[in-house]
């Protein structure tokens, strides 16, 4: 949030007739329900009841297989983040040039070629993977997104982390030493509280953006939800098919950021004057 | 019939990979590179748009950046390579009912990316245009500058400076988005690595080479950047 | 500023002229998959190879007319055809009463079975549903292999692939205890060292023509009557002149063609 939001400026008069921004804006909203009307007109006109009564089931089974993946990625993300953010931290040059590494492979190379990696890759090591006892977690094409999505938040999470903490202004850690609290329980009861106020947003969006790229595994033989739906329309060849999985999709991280958005003004109200 | 030996594979010619990969990465640039210019002036616009005080343009902006940032990348590729031809055939039908359209995965890729980058770049240039301060605008008025000059002027050398870091992250996003037209055919480094995976049954050696194209290309990307960061922080200096 | 903005418009304009070409009625544009070896495959410099490219190869000769290959992903092949992004699939497609409701089709030009293959140390003793119960058996989806499958095996799990090479490479590394296809395909893969891992373990009989279909033909989008019926006199022409003998001969041991009864 910028310094320039929080001076109020008295309200503008309220523009009169029809300004060239006014024709431009109704002419856009127009076209927006224009197409909004279309696509209810169509999924109207291309109702099926025995394809909704088909599918409808699937793409549930699909929402949750979705929701597993994502809260469970980001979670085991989330615990894996501590190490990586730890490295990042860290005056130790191994450590850190380590933890960067780690965070510069996952984040500039695209989610779509780890996870191919992780599924397809990783799958052709069946025989040294059984020789150590993991072959039963690859095996299965769920645990490889999980694998392969946990490892790609884990980067991300421990960048939003570390950013949050080192937001935090240095006094505060000076502070609690110079009351005689030791690192870790500064980091715990001082640093963390305020770090997560921060973080909460780059959080929620990390957790719109997971949502969304979890899409992709679908390409791996997992039935999610956009599975569900290339499923369907492979075998009905009716394009209401993806027209659903969008509107799903979209409720779902409108819900999501909306949700985010009202614990952040619950949380900070005390910050607001 | 005795395997290929791995330098075979990622040898330059008919019988390696590594020239098709090249060529992939060539249209993984090529499709970037085209997509930049329309996703930035349209990410502009929205943010001006979302500036102004005109409250129907503000809604029409913010539904495009809600529709496009809240749709996974992959429905929207969807969405547009089946359903645009589908939707285009219809309307031109009407005039030429023998006309058959053909939307290439290139261009519906680019379209699509342009949708995405756009409303991620959106965001970027709004939070740029708020801190600029008023005074800047009332300053180009006072000296008597028309709202178009003072935008084109004042504003946007600023705007640039400040978003730039933002729309460099924007940028990579782009790159690595890139890779999602390889689901509908277009033969960038993952659909070409993927093919090579196929028929060679070398999946992990075909995917690592294709992260590692993405990694040297966000690494040039960062020099790249880095030129133009110290080139406008020169140009502020001199002012 | 104005100089980009004339660049993006200009390039936007050739972009839309590109992108609204119509296409051109004299090169006809054929789809295939380029993952369903030894019908049709890519080969390392791009080119697309295989008896279904050869076939339709002899039938643009004997049309008079020059053809285009695309290849495009299995699962979107029909709506690619739909689309308009080629003229007609010539990728080994089974013609199926379903995807009759989609599009048309010549005669067939070829016709095997389905077959499943099973690792070498299967225990699997016959491919009926109770052989396969609590099997995850792995199929590439929108095939009639893949129809089969969810029909028949309904207490196995079925799991479905975007094409045939990572059904294969599932089976050796052992993810799957089964895989359905056509049964030259799995014959193919299995004399390579890749599919040394595995046999074929049998063939599902009766093969209902309602799923099968009568063999696999060429589709094209609907209503398109007259290039069927050109399609329909070429392969009858290539069956008569020995040219499909040749090609046959070129791939397989065996005549493909089944029973000459359509």
């Amino acid at each position: 949030m910028s310094v320039t939001e929080t001076i109020v400026e008295p309200p503008p008069p309220q523009a009169r007739g029809w300004s060239r921004a006014r024709i431009l804006g109704y002419a856009l909203v127009g076209l927006w329900i224009i197409f909004g009307l279309g696509i209810v007109a169509y999924l109207v006109s291309a109702w099926n009841t025995d394809f909704f009564f088909r599918y409808a089931p699937a793409y549930l089974q699909g929402l949750g297989t979705t929701l597993s993946l994502v809260v469970v990625s980001m979670i085991a993300g989330a615990i894996l983040s501590l190490p990586v953010t730890y490295g990042r931290m860290s005056k130790n040059g191994i450590l850190s040039g380590l933890a960067y590494c780690y965070v510069y492979f996952f984040r500039g190379t695209p989610l779509l070629v780890q996870v191919y990696l992780v599924y397809y890759g990783v799958g052709s090591f069946r025989v040294e993977l059984e020789s150590v006892g993991l072959w039963w977690f690859f095996r299965d094409a769920f645990n490889c997104g999980v694998f392969a999505f946990a490892l790609n938040t884990a980067a991300y999470q421990a960048e939003i982390l570390r950013g949050a903490i080192e937001s935090v202004p240095r006094g505060q850690w000076e502070g609690a030493a110079s009351l005689g609290l030791h690192k870790l329980l500064t980091l715990r009861k001082v640093i963390l509280p305020q770090a997560l106020v921060v973080a909460l947003r780059p959080y929620g969006n990390e957790l719109v953006l997971m949502i969304k790229a979890s899409a992709i595994v679908a390409i791996i033989t997992v039935y999610d939800l956009m599975g569900n739906a290339k499923l369907a329309y492979a075998k009905s060849f009716d394009f209401q098919a993806y027209i659903w999985v969008a509107i799903v999709y979209l409720v779902m991280v409108e819900i999501l950021r909306n949700g985010v958005e009202w614990i952040e003004r619950r949380i900070t109200v005390h910050l607001k004057r | 019939m005795p395997g290929p030996t791995i330098w075979t594979l990622l040898s330059w010619g008919p019988d390696g990979w590594s020239d098709d990969i090249a060529y992939g990465a060539l249209v993984t640039i090529a499709l970037a590179l085209a997509t930049l210019p329309f996703g930035l002036v349209i990410g502009f616009f929205v943010a001006f748009a979302k500036q102004q005080e005109e409250p129907s343009l503000r809604l029409a902006a913010n539904i495009y950046t809600t529709v496009f940032r809240g749709l996974p990348e992959l429905v929207t590729l969807f969405l547009f390579f089946f359903g645009m031809p589908l939707l285009l055939q219809h309307v031109i039908r009407w005039f030429n009912p023998d006309a058959t359209i053909d939307v290439n995965s290139f261009i519906a890729g680019m379209i699509v990316l342009s949708l995405i980058f756009s409303s991620y770049a959106s965001e970027v240039f709004l939070s740029a245009f708020r801190a600029i301060p008023k005074g800047q605008y009332e300053g180009g008025y006072a000296i008597g500058l028309s709202k178009w000059q003072t935008m084109r002027k004042v504003i946007l050398p600023q705007l640039v400076r400040i978003a730039f870091p933002g729309l460099e992250n924007c940028w990579l996003i782009l790159l690595k988005d890139t890779s999602l037209v390889s689901v509908v055919n277009l033969a960038e480094t993952l659909r070409n690595a993927g093919v090579a995976a196929r028929v060679t049954k070398h999946s992990f050696l075909f995917y690592s080479l294709a992260a590692l194209v993405f990694l040297v290309l966000a690494i040039l990307s960062s020099i790249a950047t880095g030129f133009i960061v110290r080139s406008l922080a020169r140009k502020g200096a001199t002012r | 500023m104005r100089i980009a903005l004339r660049i993006a418009l200009a390039a936007s304009a050739a972009l839309l002229t590109l992108g609204v070409a119509q296409a051109q009625e004299k090169t006809l544009r054929i789809g295939t998959e380029g993952a369903y070896p030894p019908f049709n495959n890519l080969t390392s410099d791009g080119q697309l190879v295989g008896f279904d490219i050869d076939i339709a190869k002899a039938l643009c000769d004997e049309m008079k007319v020059k053809c285009t290959f695309v290849a495009q992903d299995w699962d979107g092949i029909i709506p690619a055809l739909q689309a308009g992004k080629f003229d007609a699939i010539v990728a080994s497609m089974s013609i199926t009463p379903e995807r009759q409701q989609k599009v048309d089709f010549t005669h067939k030009y070829y016709n095997t079975p389905s077959a499943l293959a099973v690792p070498k140390d299967s225990t699997l003793k016959g491919v009926t549903k109770a052989d396969l119960a609590g099997k995850t058996i792995g199929v590439a989806t929108t095939t009639t292999h893949f129809n089969y499958a969810s029909k028949t095996y309904t207490d196995s799990t079925i799991k479905g692939y975007p094409s045939s090479p990572e059904e294969q490479a599932d089976l050796a590394n052992g993810r799957l205890d089964a895989i359905e296809d056509d049964i030259v395909v799995l014959s193919q893969w299995l004399d390579t060292p890749d599919g040394a891992c595995c046999k074929i373990l049998g063939t599902p009989d009766p093969q209902p023509v309602e799923i099968f279909g009568p063999g696999a033909g060429i589709a094209v989008r609907k209503g398109e009557t007259d290039l069927v019926n050109k399609l329909n006199a070429a392969i009858d022409a290539i069956r008569a002149n020995g040219k499909y003998k040749e090609i046959n001969d070129k791939y397989f041991k065996f005549d493909v063609y089944g029973k000459s009864s359509s």
